[in-house]
């Protein structure tokens, strides 16, 4: 009895080891993100543009604004086609469509984001006959898509039978009650999920890498390239200049705030729409 | 009006240096240039995808074929010098033969006979010898195996020239900012970058033994005399080879870099814009060339190049 | 069916069709691009590991075997953590710090690729230096432990593949133990159980959609592509050591795709981008199959 007592005691002590060894890297992260990327952010970094090569100071200005055209681009595309999928695959639960569609962005969800920026270079950047904004907008989009779909379908999916019954009750077609009355119920948990996913994809390197490509100027146009925050962290990192290397632990210290706040900012919204509807 | 570019890391600091001034100038015209590696600037312009190219890597026959119409154009001159991070070591002297068989992996020691028999005074260590290089399709990688190819007929056949190669060891960095990163960051290491990337970061850079023997060190002088000889007789096309030049005080690993444009350019406007840039960093631009460790054009290429710009169908 | 309905139907099928729809073009795109690779070069692709772009040669064995190996290193280290984490959370923890946990775990997942990548150059790979430089002769000796000391190299990009696997990892396997019914603690604490036990049995039960939470992690780590680029080393080697730089499928098309100077490197480069759709479509349908036995959707 003994012996099993004291597996199960050393068994335990290894579960709580676990969460400690999974917990260092992130402590080491953070501690090196806010460490050297407090020292080089200032107000330079989010008002001027690079500066050439051996050039101290400048910033990633045009950077920042160029993450937020192209995640704005991308939720155009993908909050539409990701909602309105999430609700065909909750409405029409069991047909055969709703399953390879389920299937499809699952398949979606599991692709590597280098193979989607290669479809991105196939289908925007070849016909378009150079990098843009769009293209990487769309690679964005697509990453978006399934997260935004499947998320939509597990809350409508929560929404209470009581609700829907009550609105066919009253008449209402079902179109009519699922746009009325059941996504409204869901939309807080709906809107939660894209922040979610928009703080995803905002860190996202891979897909941009020869679709938006990078820009050194200030730009926002659709049909050129566009400097993003992942994109000139990446240039930065394998650069041999400090000065470089310093903004790039600003440019992490930004995409993790974004990370952060989106995170918190969705939880306590979660959180409060639990309380109000009693959910 | 935004133009793009992409290409060759190699003479990055000064084409940045250069957009940025022709920007105060002509506020109006934005070059856009991405350094992706010559063999990127290469494809970018064939495709079309950009607007100009840059290489340190002449265009061979082949890849002329795909671009028909497209010209080179030379900017600058640099050097491509071997850098290393051995302890204590800060002057090194290598031939040829010996950074040749380094990369070969058939040197594999500092302290190796053909490197201590070069350097008698120097205390080299018994320490493996980390090579590192180009991931990235390079026309620097080009220059340094264009010019290993000429001294070592293995290196030639082994693995030959051109801006991406079958390295036979080592690790690979991403540009020359890539290389240059590495070997400050791994001890015991060896890399071969463009001279500025060598002097903003302060690695230690050796010198090479040129054709008449002598051993040089890279400097806009040596790479000035490299390209002597070759600027007298310098093709219509502007694509030749200045490695192990001839002469006194020449370094044996110079070359020009081109800007790639095509002589018949879809979009006029931008054209107009390049050919006028282009004009500007052939005479005023050429000022900032040797504070960044660049060589200015010999005055006879410069004329020759101005000519040739007036054949680019801008209207 | 009412017409209104119907119309609804399909006014929001269109939608759900152009997700099937983006799919399909994935692959019908990644085919149809690499077709020139394929037809050169057949099987003999996968099998040779002369990547030789100036003469025209490409063998993509090396990219296949250092996306394998760096995940399933990846995965020895980071499964036996995850289920850590995932048991601890969902069995042993106590309420007060299920929540905050649960945040910490999801903060790790939502790292940025690049900002683990960042903190691998700077952090990791002169770690890793340091480690492989302090290895004694004798173990230097093993091909395990072959090479000189780059830093980076397959044990860097195993270990941050690790880190970034964890996360995943350990919410699936959280959800599937969540399915495990009360009873099959309960009866197994009825029997005396200690804690272990207990959990083992639930374990033991769950052990289908656990393979499938492992498998998805592998599934992640097959085609995790920034933080692998930066610090593997880039080198298009098959080996055994863990200290020698090597070469993943999702690293070479980021490093060389915009610079593959003619239709044949592009097609190849395409090939690789295939192969890495296919296998992790493989991989994920595999796991979710394994989840879904456990918990269905």
């Amino acid at each position: 009895m003994m012996i099993r007592k004291i597996i199960s005691a050393v068994f335990v002590g290894a579960c709580g080891l676990a969460v400690v060894v999974a917990l260092i890297p992130l402590a080491f992260v953070l501690f090196f993100v806010l460490s050297q990327g407090l020292q080089s952010l200032n107000l330079d970094f989010f008002l001027h543009n690079p500066r050439p090569v051996g050039e101290t100071g400048g910033g990633m200005a045009n950077a920042i604004v160029g993450t937020l055209i192209l995640t704005t681009l991308a939720a155009a595309m993908a909050v539409p086609i990701g909602i309105l999928s999430g609700v065909y695959l909750s409405e029409y639960r069991g047909s055969r469509f709703a399953s390879a569609v389920r299937f499809a962005a699952d398949t979606l969800n599991g692709v590597p984001s280098i193979v989607i920026g290669v479809f991105a270079y196939a289908v925007v950047v070849l016909p378009l006959g150079h990098f843009s904004t769009l293209a990487g907008g769309f690679a964005l989009g697509v990453m978006m898509i399934p997260i935004i779909a499947r998320t939509t379908e597990e809350l409508l999916l929560l929404v209470p039978h009581t609700l829907r019954e009550g609105a066919l009750a009253l008449g209402a077609t079902r179109g009519r009650a699922v746009f009325t009355v059941i996504v409204p119920a869901a939309l807080p948990g709906i809107i939660t999920g894209v922040v979610l996913a928009l703080a995803r994809i905002a860190g996202e390197t891979a897909p941009l890498l020869f679709t938006s490509f990078n820009n050194a100027f200030f730009s926002t146009s659709l049909t050129q390239p566009i400097a993003s925050i992942t994109v000139q962290v990446f240039t930065y990192a394998i650069s041999p200049y400090e000065d470089w290397h310093r903004q790039a632990w600003a440019g992490a210290l930004v995409l993790v705030a974004i990370v952060l706040i989106c995170s918190m900012a969705a939880r306590i919204a979660a959180a409060r729409i639990v309380r109000i509807r009693g959910l | 009006m935004t133009i793009n570019g992409a290409g060759a890391t190699f003479p990055y600091p000064i084409y940045s240096k250069w957009f940025s001034e022709y920007n105060k100038l002509h506020p109006d015209v934005r070059i856009n240039y991405q350094s992706i590696g010559s063999g990127g600037g290469i494809q970018q312009v064939t495709n079309r995808t950009v607007f100009f190219g840059a290489t340190d890597g002449p265009m061979n026959e082949d890849q002329l074929k795909g671009a028909p119409g497209i010209m080179h154009f030379p900017t600058v001159l640099g050097a491509v010098v071997p850098v290393y991070n051995v302890a204590g070591v800060s002057e090194l002297k290598f031939t040829g033969q010996a950074l040749a068989d380094i990369y070969l992996g058939k040197i594999k020691k500092w302290n190796d006979p053909a490197l201590t028999k070069l350097n008698p005074g120097v205390k080299l260590p018994a320490t493996d010898i980390s090579v590192v290089h180009r991931s990235d399709g390079s026309g620097t990688t080009y220059i340094f195996v264009d010019y290993l190819s000429k001294i070592s007929p293995q290196f030639k056949s082994d693995v030959g020239v051109s801006t991406s190669v079958k390295w036979p060891a080592g690790v690979g960095g991403k540009g020359n900012e890539g290389v240059s990163g590495l070997v400050t960051q791994t001890p015991g290491s060896i890399g071969y970058v463009e001279l500025i990337y060598a002097l903003q970061n302060k690695i230690p850079f050796g010198s090479v033994q040129n054709a008449a023997g002598e051993f040089v060190k890279a400097s806009t002088d040596a790479v000035t005399k490299a390209a002597a000889a070759a600027a007298a007789t310098i093709p219509e096309d502007f694509r030749v080879s200045i490695t192990n030049a001839q002469g006194a005080g020449a370094y044996p690993i110079s070359s020009f870099t081109w800007i790639l444009l095509y002589q018949d350019p879809m979009d006029k406007r931008a054209g107009n814009a390049m050919v006028d840039f282009l004009k500007w960093a052939l005479t005023d631009g050429q000022k900032y060339a040797p504070d960044l460790g660049y060589a200015p054009l010999p005055a006879n290429v410069i004329m020759l190049e101005q000519a040739a710009l007036d054949r680019i169908k801008v209207s | 069916m009412r017409s209104t309905d119907l119309r609804f139907r399909i006014g929001i099928g269109v939608f759900a069709a152009a997700l099937l729809l983006i799919v399909v073009a994935i692959g019908i795109t990644l085919a149809n691009d690499s077709s020139l690779s394929l037809q050169r070069f057949g099987f003999r692709f996968w099998r040779t590991s002369n990547w030789d772009p100036v003469a025209g040669e490409f063998g993509a064995l090396p990219f296949i075997w250092g996306t394998f190996y760096s995940s399933v290193l990846a995965l020895a280290i980071a499964t036996p953590v995850a289920l850590g984490i995932a048991v601890f959370i969902s069995e042993l923890c106590p309420q007060a710090l299920r929540a905050p946990l649960m945040f910490l775990t999801e903060l790790l997942a939502a790292i940025p690729s690049i900002v683990y990548g960042l903190w691998g150059i700077f952090v990791l790979v002169p770690a890793v230096r340091a480690i492989e430089a302090s290895m004694p002769e004798g173990l230097r000796a093993l091909p395990l432990f072959s090479g000189p000391p780059f830093g980076v190299g397959m044990l860097a990009a195993a270990l941050i593949l690790a880190v970034m696997v964890v996360p995943f990892t350990s919410a699936v396997a959280r959800e599937v133990l969540k399915t495990v019914p009360m009873t099959q603690r309960e009866a197994a604490f009825a029997l005396g159980a200690t804690r272990f036990e207990a959990i083992r049995a639930a374990m033991f039960y769950a052990r289908t959609g656990i393979i499938g939470a492992v498998m998805l992690g592998f599934g992640r780590a097959l085609g995790e592509t920034m933080a692998v680029t930066m610090v593997i080393g880039n080198n298009p080697q098959v080996s055994l050591s863990l200290f020698a730089p090597q070469y993943t499928m999702a690293a070479v098309i980021a490093n060389e795709f915009t610079e593959a100077a003619n239709a044949l490197y592009l097609s190849a480069l395409i090939e690789i981008g295939l192969v890495l759709f296919v296998i992790t479509l493989l991989v994920n349908v595999l796991s979710r199959g394994l989840i879904w036995s456990m918990a269905p959707p």
